[in-house]
């Protein structure tokens, strides 16, 4: 029997998809506007015998999140941009000791407490760079509420396929807004689990990458006493002085993303194919460049929308691609232009690169977008 | 020829370990895995969470599950652990700066919850890794390198603090009373709620030198000969106490642990569906 479609928030069905991709732990701390991620994991958990905890702040919701996924569950903590800033120490510590977990940051205005309760897109390059040193990172960015169910699902995935936190960019729009959504069955969602050691405990090198730089990765309490530390390590998990293993850790961890890269990204386009202009946007303000594209097109303007779903690792070869094509790529965020500066990076030389931005905490309507579209035609 | 205490329970292959001559923290490692060895426990079911500082690399150096996390939060990280998998025996170890002023939001809380973790705090009154900063347990007046002038600043009696917060074990020794430490520890992991217990190290590389302490022995001498236990303390006068600190078990009230607590909300749930 088919699920009944529901009415249902961004925030909800984060939780809803959590659930289904197997989260069994979520440690967390309250704030305005993710708190119904918390909620609803502390009421929907111990009915599938999983644990919610209310941690004392947003560090030690990170950190509890951490210490639950080495013993084997699927974990996730959820967020907004001054707990963002405040989880970004674990993060790192997740990043280094490979520990596949899920972090959810609905964005909001910053910098600081900012605007709480106003959308904002400010968290992008905080998403990338928010912790220190060099390390791998994973983000993606749902412009629907189904999408947020689905992309919560992969998100899941992602972690636990390449042993890493895995970060969900929602915003506030998407957070808090209501649609009818028809959930999967079960059957029908993809599910992956982390890779466990298949050698005797004897032979187990806990940080051994296997051909895919991945190492498995062992339950704490299974037999498998292994090391775990934030510090540079070798293979067995010990901490190492050696710049050799510096370089190699470091780099292994990078090029575990990049090796993957054409699993992991992710995204959606229309009207490219003789687009002359290509509106660039994600979350929520892709619903507004889509408002607006479909506009133009009936007065004739031969414009496309290009939306990233995976905003790190940035979809570079199509957005490549297209930048040889299009007489200008319009990137629409609500900051002062953060994703934007990857696409100067790349396509500087290749086409006209121009912004529509906006950090009022009030969304960027359609018409904002049709201006500049019409402006640089 | 290491002990066979040693060989059960260390990875022999990762020693000598990092600290300096005359620490006490060997010590206190050692009373840890004889309490551990004492209560019988399965090596593969404990889990030994550290944070950061000379304490926090005594995990490396034991053959068990070992995490050693970020400054300050092997509390918040080991809630995680077992919460997660209630079967696990998470033991912290820590020290005073981790435990008390990084990680003192963590420490009240994981005391409030009663959650069912051992935490060993090494105290060795100041910030030995970053070479020798005062601590919140730096008594008021001692020198550190940054109290060059005397530090101003009262410290924090860590087993007060845990029982006031809800600890429901709590207990002090020193490296010195090192049986005793090993028979506190061991009482701590019989019970099911959140233990303290507070290790009175020595530091004589730093603490010691910057305050005239003496030597290690010395420093050995000064526990033993200032050390009072709760029992003997109770028949002495204020005067007789004046410049004592007492050892012993301060607190041994058990009560319902966390995880128990919310294992009865998920069977309560799958009964009534």
């Amino acid at each position: 029997m088919k699920k009944e479609p529901r009415l249902m928030q961004g925030n909800e069905a984060c939780v809803e998809g959590a659930i289904a991709a197997g989260m069994r732990f979520y440690a967390g701390y309250p704030i305005t506007p993710s708190t119904e991620i918390a909620e609803l994991s502390a009421e929907k958990l111990p009915y599938v015998g999983g644990r919610f905890i209310q941690m004392e702040d947003e560090i030690a919701g990170m950190a509890a999140t951490i210490g639950a996924a080495l013993t084997g569950v699927k974990c996730m903590t959820a967020t907004s941009g001054p707990g963002f800033s405040l989880k970004q120490e674990n993060i790192g510590y997740a990043a280094i000791a490979e520990i596949p977990c899920v972090i959810v940051d609905v964005q909001r205005g910053g910098p600081s407490t900012g605007q709480p309760t106003c959308p904002s897109q400010g968290d992008v390059m905080q998403a990338k760079w928010g912790t220190h040193g060099d390390h791998p990172v994973i983000a993606l960015t749902p412009s629907s509420v189904k999408e947020t169910f689905d992309l919560t699902v992969r998100c899941f995935n992602l972690a636990e396929k390449y042993r890493m936190p895995v970060i969900l960019l929602l915003d506030e729009v998407i957070g808090h807004m209501r649609e009818k959504v028809q959930l999967p069955e079960a059957s029908e969602i993809e599910i992956i689990d982390r890779k466990r050691p298949a050698c005797s405990s004897e032979e187990y090198l806990p940080f051994k990458p296997e051909e895919d730089l991945v190492p498995p990765m062992a339950d704490f309490g299974t037999g498998y006493r292994y090391h775990v530390t934030g510090l540079v390590h070798d293979e067995t998990g010990f901490p190492s002085n050696s710049t050799k293993v510096a370089d190699k850790l470091i780099r292994r961890l990078v090029d575990k993303i990049e090796m993957h890269k054409d699993d992991i990204i992710q995204w959606e386009e229309e009207n490219t194919e003789d687009a002359e202009i290509i509106i660039l946007s994600y979350g929520c303000v892709a619903r507004a460049a889509r408002t607006a594209m479909k506009a133009l097109r009936e007065k004739g303007v031969k414009v496309g929308l290009f939306r990233p779903i995976t905003i790190w690792p940035f979809p570079e070869e199509r957005v490549l691609e297209l930048a040889g094509k299009v007489k200008s790529i319009i990137v629409a965020e609500m900051n002062l232009g953060q994703l934007v500066l990857e696409v100067e990076r790349l396509c500087n030389n290749i086409t006209k690169i121009d912004r529509v931005n906006k950090v009022s905490g009030e969304i960027i309507y359609p018409e904002e977008i049709a201006a500049k579209v019409e402006e640089v035609l | 020829m290491p002990s066979t205490l040693v060989e059960k329970y260390f990875r022999t292959e990762k020693l000598p370990q990092i600290w300096c001559p005359g620490c006490g923290h060997g010590i206190i490692t050692r009373s840890i895995a004889s309490a551990i060895d004492q209560s019988g426990l399965d090596k593969d079911k404990v889990c030994i969470v550290s944070g950061i500082g000379c304490s926090s690399r005594a995990p490396g150096y034991m053959d068990f599950n070992t995490l050693h996390t970020t400054h300050g939060r092997a509390l918040a990280f080991a809630t995680g652990i077992k919460l997660a998998n209630p079967e696990i025996k998470v033991i912290v170890i820590t020290g005073d700066g981790d435990a008390t002023a990084i990680g003192g939001n963590h420490l009240i809380h994981a005391c409030r919850r009663n959650i069912g973790i051992t935490t060993i705090v090494y105290n060795n009154n100041i910030y030995g890794m970053t070479g020798g900063q005062y601590s919140p347990t730096t008594p008021k007046g001692d020198k550190g390198t940054t109290a060059p002038f005397g530090n101003i600043d009262k410290s924090f009696d860590i087993c007060s603090l845990a029982s006031a917060a809800g600890a429901t074990y709590t207990a002090r020794a020193t490296a010195y009373h090192a049986n005793l430490l090993t028979t506190l520890v061991k009482n701590a992991l019989a019970n099911d709620g959140f233990s303290l217990v507070e290790a009175v190290s020595a530091c004589p590389t730093y603490y010691g030198r910057k305050n005239k302490k003496g030597n290690a022995v010395e420093m050995m001498e000064w526990q033993k000969n200032n050390a009072v236990n709760v029992a003997a303390a109770s028949k002495m006068t204020q005067e007789q106490l004046e410049g004592k600190f007492l050892i012993g078990e301060f607190k041994n009230k058990p009560e319902p642990e966390y995880t128990s607590e919310y294992q009865k909300i998920i069977d309560k749930l799958a009964k009534g569906r």
